[in-house]
């Protein structure tokens, strides 16, 4: 929009009332501040997560096979489904609601092959015998640092709380795109976006989730495999 | 506002298509960084600052930030960005607590023989 017109809307005539002060829907920035709010709770895991990180002997335990192909797949599911969902939006848009519709499914396709796919490799892991407060015997063995120092069982309980909850907001967020898709020639436009809103939200914590988690977790030396 | 304007979405497809193999690419990027040598804090300054690219680049397009009114951006990102570095005030603590641990070094004491009358 032109500086001219914010200088005749912005500073007062939008906000007396009756009118949309930041030209969007009231839903549409409930969906904003909510975004913020869930931003901040993922930031202060994953600051709470490098805390833990830096004050401990930290394990470095994940393979090429199966942990980062895995997880990179997986990204690419997520960025994949980002784009179908902009796709949807954009045919919502245009009014074309069935488009919109299939775009959708593929998107909810995607984010149910992400979660499928995490639950296989969290599965590789618990196999292992990772859990929450427990490291696998021969990988204290083989991370313990020079001075003795063994490495903190806090890695499970960081790995799991944070996926986990990721996971869970993909969940949420796969449902709330499925009663859009059945709804959708009933909704507007802006709900479909609010939609999207949530669901590209869920992307952009992945693309941090994934390199402090993963990438910075790499095995390089290999040292598990000999 | 008319109608027209409520229904608009900017941006093409091809644009969202470039921005895509844009993230794709820096995904890749990361996955490389991982197994190259190098120091742990260089290697968490670049894999961030890739990280906030991405998210910029899906804020600013996927998510139409970059089309909203400014007052919304102004609204929402300042207010975001301040509290999420305020959570970093507790960060220099966690080397503080590592040495304040239990270090390790010695082999746990081991009860003295008893003498010999």
């Amino acid at each position: 929009m032109s500086t001219e017109a914010r200088a005749v809307h912005f500073p007062a005539a939008d906000w007396n009332g009756g009118a949309l002060p930041y030209r969007v829907g009231h839903r549409k920035l409930g969906m904003w501040l909510f975004i913020v709010s869930d931003s901040l709770t993922f930031s202060a895991l994953l600051i709470g997560y490098s805390y833990l990180r830096a004050s401990n002997n930290w394990p470095t335990p994940f393979p090429f096979y199966p942990s980062i192909v895995f997880s990179s797949v997986m990204t690419f599911c997520l960025l994949s489904s980002s784009l179908t969902m902009v796709f949807g939006v954009s045919a919502s848009s245009r009014g074309d609601k069935a488009a919109a519709r299939k775009w959708i499914l593929a998107t909810i396709a995607f984010g149910l092959t992400f979660i499928i796919l995490h639950l296989i490799e969290w599965n590789h892991l618990i196999q292992e015998g990772m859990r929450p407060f427990f490291l696998p015997e021969h990988w204290v063995k083989v991370f313990t640092g020079p001075d003795g120092k063994p490495p903190t069982p806090l890695f499970g309980a960081t790995f799991f709380t944070i996926t986990g909850l990721h996971m869970f907001h993909v969940f949420t967020g796969a449902i709330y795109l499925s009663v859009v898709a059945a709804r959708v020639k009933k909704l507007k436009h802006e709900d479909v976006e609010i939609s999207g809103l949530y669901w590209h939200f869920v992307d952009l914590v992945w693309m941090f989730v994934f390199p402090l988690i993963y990438i910075m977790s790499v095995d390089v030396g290999g040292h598990l495999a000999r | 506002m008319s109608a027209h304007a409520e229904e608009h979405f900017a941006g093409s497809n091809k644009l969202f298509v470039s921005i895509w193999v844009w993230l794709v690419g820096l995904t890749l990027v990361e996955i490389f960084l991982a197994y190259r040598p190098m120091a742990i804090h260089i290697m968490l300054t670049i894999l961030l600052g890739l990280s906030i690219i991405k998210a910029a680049l899906i804020v600013a397009y996927f998510m139409h930030l970059k089309f909203e009114r400014l007052s919304l951006i102004l609204t929402i990102v300042p207010m975001l960005v301040v509290c999420i570095v305020l959570l970093f005030v507790f960060f220099p603590d966690s080397f503080r607590s590592s040495n304040l641990r239990y270090q390790h070094k010695e082999p746990p004491p081991v009860a003295p023989a008893a003498e010999e009358p």
